[in-house]
C-alpha cells in the first residue's frame, strides 16, 4: 500500500522538482484529490494540510471545501484544528456551503476542551457571513460569560467580526461588550477596548458617552497596548468634544514626562497635537507645543531610523497649527534632506514646503537645486522638482521676491536630465512671462539662451518632457518678440530640420511664432524701406514651412498650410504692386492679457437685464419631495429605530394644487390612455372622495426565533 | 486593525500569508509581489516603514511595517488605527515566539512547518487584532495543545513509539537494520 505524502514529503518534493514544479504539483493536487475520497479522516486530515501549503502559492483550493468542513467535524482537535485553519484561509462569504456549518459552530463552542472553541472562533472571525452572523450572534455572546478568559477575549473580537456583518446584533449586544471594559483580566479588557474603539472610529459620536470610562482605564492601566488604542482613540473625538481635549492634557502630559516606551510617548504626542490643533485658544497650550516640539526634537535626532521618520511626521501635524514652533528647527530639518533614507527626506521634503517664508525661500531652494543634482534617485528628483514649483508658485508667487531670479531657477531645471516635469516648468515660465510685464525682456533673453542650447532639440526621447520647455521656449520669444535682438537667429533655429522630430504641439506652436516674427521683420523692414529683405524672407518660409506641411499631425499640418497659403498671398498682392503692411501688422496686435478669475463679475449688467427672472415659463414642479441621497440607505440607527415609514402630511389646498396639475398632465400626454367617458352611470365613486387612511403598523409581526423581524 | 500578515524570504517566496480580509488568489499572489518589490529595494539601516502599495491601497492611509531577519521579510499591513511603533514589537514578539517554539528558529522550519506557524500566529493575532503580547502565556497555550495533538495520534504513532520504547532498554539492543535515507539539504 502506498504511504500517503505528508506535509513533509510534499514540501521536500516540490523542492526537489524545481525544474518541473507546476507539473509536480499537479500530480500531487490529484494525490491529494483521491485522498479526499478515502473514508479516514486522517487522511483527509493530512490532505487538507498539504492543500493549506499549496494555497500559499496561489493554488485555489475552494473545490475542497465540503472536505475540509468534514474536517472540520471530526471529533479530534488535531484536525479540527486543521479544518478550521483551512477554512481561515479559503473559505468566502458567499459560499453556499456555509450553512452546513451553523450547527458545527455551535457544538464546537460548547466543547469542554476550550482549544475546540478557540480554533472555532478564529475560523469563523475570517468567513462569517451575513447569515452566519445572524445565526450565531446570540452563541457568540454568551461566550463573553464563558469563565475562561482564552475564550472571552476571542468571543469580543468575532463579536465584532459579527457585528460588520449584521449590525443588528450591535444593539442587544453592546451592554454586554461594554460590561467586558471591566473584566479582570487584562487581555480580555484589552480585546473589548479594541473593539470598541474600532466601533468608534466608524461612528465617533455614538461613544462620546464612553470617554468617561476610558478616562479611568487610561489613567489606571499599565497595558501598553491598551493604553496606546485608548489614547489614539481620544485623537479622534477631540473634534467632537472640546472639554474632553482640555481634560487630556494634563495626563497626557504625565505620561509623556513618565513613560519609558516610545511608542506610547509618540501616541500621546500625537494625541496632544490633534487636542491643540482642534483648540487653539487653550489656556496653556504654547507650553504644550513646546513640550510636543522639543520631544519630537528629540525623536528626530534620534540614531534610530524609525524615530526619525516618525518624528518628522509628527512634526508635519504640528505645523499646520503652530508654524512659528517648528520654524526654529528648520536646519534640523534641512539636515534630514540629507539622510540616505528615502522616506525620511520625503517628509523633511513634505516639512520643509511648510515652512517657508520669504526670507527663506531663495535659500532652501538653493539646497533643494542642489539635491536634485546629487540625488541618483529620479523619483525622488521628480519630487524635488515638482516640490520647488510648489513652493515658488504657492499663493500666487507669494514668496517670490525676485522674479528674475525665478526665471533662472526655471531655466536651471528646465535643463536637468530626464525630468518628468517639464510640462510644470513650461507652464511656470508661461506663467510668469505673462504676467509679470517687467520680467519679460529677461524671460526673452533666457528663452533664446535655452533654444541655442542644442540639448533641448534634440530631446525627443520618450518620457523625458523637456520638449514642453521648448513649447514654452518657442511661445514666449514669438509673442514677446519685441524683446528679441536677433530674430532671423530665431527663425533659423526654428527652421532646423529635426524641428520637425519634436512633439507635435511643439512643432505647431513653432509654426505659429514662426508667423509672428515673420510680421515683425516684415514690419521692421517696411520701416527700413527694405523690400529685398521682405521678399527674401517671405520666400524663404514659402520654401522651408513644407516641412511642416507634411506632418502626420492634424494641427502641424494645418497650421503649416495655413501659413504658407498665406504667405503666398502676401507674396501675390506684393508681385501686384500693392501693399499689405496694415494687415500684416493687424495679424499679432494687441496684447493677450491673462483674465483674473473675478473679472466676469466686475461687467456691469447691461440696463433693463434681469437675470433672475425666467426666460421660458419654469417647468411644473414635481408632486415628490425630493428624494434625499443621504437617507437612501438605513443607516445601523435607523435600522435599529424603523417604528414604521411615515407619511409627510399635506393640507387640501396642496392637494388641489397637486390634483390639477396631474389632471393637466395627463390631458398633455399623448401616450395617458383614458378611462372611457361615456358610461357615466357605471362610473365608481369619484376617486377624489375616498378617503385616505394610515395603517397601524405598530402592530407587532413577532415571528419568534427570528432576530430581524423581532425588532420591528 | 491589521490588514494583512505576509512572511516571504529575500528571493519574494512566501513563507506565511494571511490576509484579514477577503482577495482572491491572484490578489494575493500579486500583493506579495508588490510588497517584496518594495520592501526588497530597502537598505537595512532605513526606517521600517512605508506608505502602502496601490493594490493594498496606497491612498486609504495604509501602511507597511517590515522587519528583515537574515533571510526572512516579516511585513504587517496595517491601518491608521495601529500603532507603527507598536506593531514592530508586535512582530519582535512573534518572531520571539518563534524561536522559542522551534529552539532557534530559521527559514527551513518555517518551510516545513506552515501549519505550526499558523498556529503561533493564532495564539497573537486574530481577526486582524492584537489578541495577546505576553510570549509565555502564548508559548503555555501552544505546549497545551501540543500535548492534545501527541495524545491524540495515539495508536498510529504506536510503531515510532514503540521503537524509541526498546531503543531505551539498553545499550545492547540491537535494532534491526534500517534502510538509510539520504536527505540531501535544499
Amino acid at each position: 500500500k502506498m504511504f500517503e505524502k505528508n506535509l513533509n514529503d510534499l514540501v521536500r518534493g516540490i523542492r526537489a522538482n524545481k525544474s518541473n514544479e507546476a507539473k509536480y504539483i499537479a500530480q500531487c493536487i490529484e494525490e491529494i484529490k483521491h485522498e479526499l475520497r478515502q473514508d479516514n479522516t486522517n487522511v483527509k486530515a493530512n490532505a487538507i494540510c498539504k492543500l493549506i501549503y499549496l494555497q500559499m502559492f496561489g493554488y485555489d483550493i475552494s473545490w475542497a471545501a465540503f472536505n475540509v468542513i468534514e474536517v472540520m467535524s471530526s471529533t479530534k482537535f488535531t484536525h479540527k484544528r486543521i479544518g478550521y485553519l483551512a477554512s481561515s484561509q479559503c473559505f468566502t462569504e458567499d459560499m453556499d456551503i456555509l450553512t452546513l456549518t451553523t450547527n458545527l459552530i455551535r457544538k464546537d463552542f460548547s466543547s469542554q476542551n476550550q482549544y475546540d472553541a478557540a480554533v472555532t472562533l478564529n475560523g469563523l472571525s475570517c468567513f462569517v457571513s451575513a447569515d452566519l452572523a445572524r445565526d450565531l450572534a446570540n452563541d457568540v455572546i454568551t461566550l463573553l460569560a464563558s469563565t475562561k478568559p482564552y475564550i472571552r477575549k476571542r468571543a469580543i473580537i468575532v463579536l465584532y467580526k459579527i457585528f460588520l456583518k449584521f449590525p443588528e446584533a450591535l444593539r442587544p449586544a453592546y451592554p454586554r461588550l461594554k460590561a467586558k471594559l471591566d473584566d479582570p483580566e487584562p487581555s480580555v479588557q484589552s480585546a473589548a477596548v479594541n473593539v470598541i474603539c474600532e466601533l468608534a472610529r466608524k461612528n465617533p459620536q455614538n461613544y462620546l458617552s464612553l470617554a468617561p470610562i476610558f478616562f479611568k482605564l487610561m489613567t489606571n492601566s499599565t497595558n501598553n497596548w491598551m493604553l496606546i488604542k485608548i489614547i489614539k482613540l481620544f485623537a479622534a473625538l477631540t473634534p467632537l468634544e472640546p472639554r474632553l481635549g482640555k481634560k487630556l492634557i494634563e495626563p497626557l502630559t504625565n505620561l509623556i514626562h513618565s513613560t519609558s516606551a516610545m511608542s506610547l510617548l509618540y501616541e500621546c504626542i500625537n494625541t496632544v497635537i490633534a487636542v491643540l490643533l482642534a483648540f487653539t485658544s487653550m489656556p496653556n497650550h504654547s507650553s504644550s507645543v513646546q513640550l510636543c516640539v522639543s520631544k519630537l526634537r528629540l525623536l528626530i535626532e534620534d540614531a534610530d531610523q524609525n524615530l526619525k521618520y516618525l518624528g518628522l511626521l509628527a512634526m508635519s501635524k504640528i505645523l499646520k497649527a503652530h508654524p512659528k514652533a517648528v520654524q526654529a528647527h528648520k536646519d534640523m530639518i534641512l539636515r534630514c534632506l540629507d539622510d540616505k533614507d528615502e522616506s525620511i527626506k520625503l517628509r523633511a521634503l513634505d516639512l520643509l514646503s511648510g515652512m517657508i517664508s520669504k526670507k527663506n525661500l531663495v535659500e532652501i531652494v538653493k539646497k533643494l537645486m542642489r539635491h536634485i543634482e546629487t540625488t541618483e534617485s529620479t523619483s525622488y528628483r521628480d519630487e524635488l522638482l515638482s516640490k520647488i514649483i510648489h513652493i515658488c508658485s504657492q499663493s500666487n508667487y507669494q514668496y517670490v521676491a525676485d522674479f528674475e531670479w525665478y526665471i533662472s531657477v526655471l531655466v536651471e531645471l528646465a535643463q536637468v536630465d530626464g525630468i518628468h516635469h517639464g510640462s510644470l516648468v513650461a507652464t511656470q515660465l508661461l506663467d510668469v512671462t505673462v504676467r509679470v510685464k517687467g520680467i519679460r525682456r529677461f524671460s526673452v533673453q533666457q528663452m533664446t539662451m535655452l533654444l541655442e542650447n542644442s540639448k533641448l532639440m534634440g530631446i525627443t526621447a520618450q518620457g523625458s518632457s523637456t520638449g514642453d520647455v521648448f513649447f514654452a521656449a518657442a511661445w514666449i520669444v514669438g509673442e514677446f518678440s519685441e524683446h528679441l535682438s536677433d530674430l532671423r537667429s530665431i527663425m533659423h533655429i526654428f527652421l532646423q530640420p529635426r524641428a520637425t522630430s519634436l512633439p507635435p504641439p511643439v512643432q505647431a506652436v513653432i509654426v505659429h511664432n514662426i508667423l509672428k516674427l515673420y510680421s515683425r521683420i516684415y514690419l521692421k523692414a517696411e520701416n527700413d524701406n527694405d523690400q529685398d529683405t521682405i521678399a527674401e524672407v517671405t520666400q524663404m518660409l514659402i520654401d522651408q514651412l513644407p516641412m511642416f506641411g507634411e506632418s502626420s499631425d492634424l494641427e502641424v499640418q494645418e497650421r503649416a498650410c495655413c501659413a504658407i497659403q498665406m504667405l503666398k498671398y502676401i507674396q501675390k498682392i506684393r508681385d501686384k504692386g500693392l501693399t499689405v503692411t496694415d494687415e500684416v501688422r493687424e495679424m499679432f496686435a494687441g496684447e493677450l492679457n491673462p483674465v483674473a478669475t473675478k473679472a466676469q463679475k466686475k461687467v456691469p449688467v447691461p440696463e433693463g437685464l434681469n437675470l433672475d427672472i425666467w426666460i421660458n415659463d419654469p417647468p411644473s414642479d414635481s408632486s415628490d419631495d425630493e428624494l434625499n441621497n443621504d437617507a437612501m440607505f438605513v443607516t445601523e440607527e435607523d435600522h435599529n429605530n424603523i417604528q414604521g415609514i411615515k407619511y409627510p402630511k399635506v393640507d387640501e389646498d396642496e392637494l388641489k394644487k397637486r390634483r390639477e396639475a396631474r389632471k393637466l398632465e395627463q390631458e398633455n400626454n399623448p401616450y395617458y390612455i383614458k378611462g372611457n367617458t361615456k358610461s357615466k352611470e357605471l362610473e365608481g365613486p369619484d376617486i377624489n372622495d375616498i378617503p385616505v387612511a394610515s395603517l397601524d403598523l405598530t402592530v407587532p409581526l413577532k415571528v419568534p426565533g427570528n432576530m430581524i423581524l423581532s425588532t420591528l | 486593525m491589521i490588514r494583512a500578515i505576509m512572511i516571504f524570504n529575500n528571493h519574494g517566496k512566501p513563507r506565511l500569508m494571511k490576509f484579514f480580509e477577503y482577495y482572491s488568489e491572484e490578489i494575493q499572489q500579486q500583493i506579495l509581489r508588490e510588497t517584496y518589490h518594495l520592501v526588497s529595494k530597502r537598505d537595512d539601516n532605513v526606517c521600517n516603514f512605508l506608505e502602502g502599495g496601490s493594490l493594498i491601497g496606497g491612498d486609504s492611509g495604509y501602511k507597511l511595517i517590515y522587519r528583515h531577519y537574515a533571510t526572512l521579510y516579516f511585513v504587517f499591513c496595517v491601518d491608521s488605527s495601529e500603532s507603527e511603533l507598536g506593531i514592530l514589537d508586535l512582530i519582535q514578539v512573534f518572531v520571539e515566539t518563534l524561536d522559542k517554539h522551534f529552539e532557534n528558529v530559521c527559514e527551513l522550519d518555517l518551510i516545513f512547518h506552515i501549519d505550526k506557524v499558523h498556529y503561533i500566529l493564532a495564539e497573537i493575532v486574530m481577526g486582524g487584532m492584537v489578541l495577546e503580547t505576553n510570549m509565555t502565556d502564548v508559548l503555555t497555550h501552544l505546549d497545551a495543545q501540543a500535548k492534545t495533538e501527541k495524545s491524540e495520534a495515539g495508536i498510529t504513532a504506536a510503531p515510532a513509539r514503540a521503537i524509541s520504547a526498546v531503543k531505551s532498554m539498553g545499550p545492547n539492543v540491537s535494532m534491526p537494520h534500517m534502510p538509510h535515507f539520504n536527505f540531501k539539504s535544499h
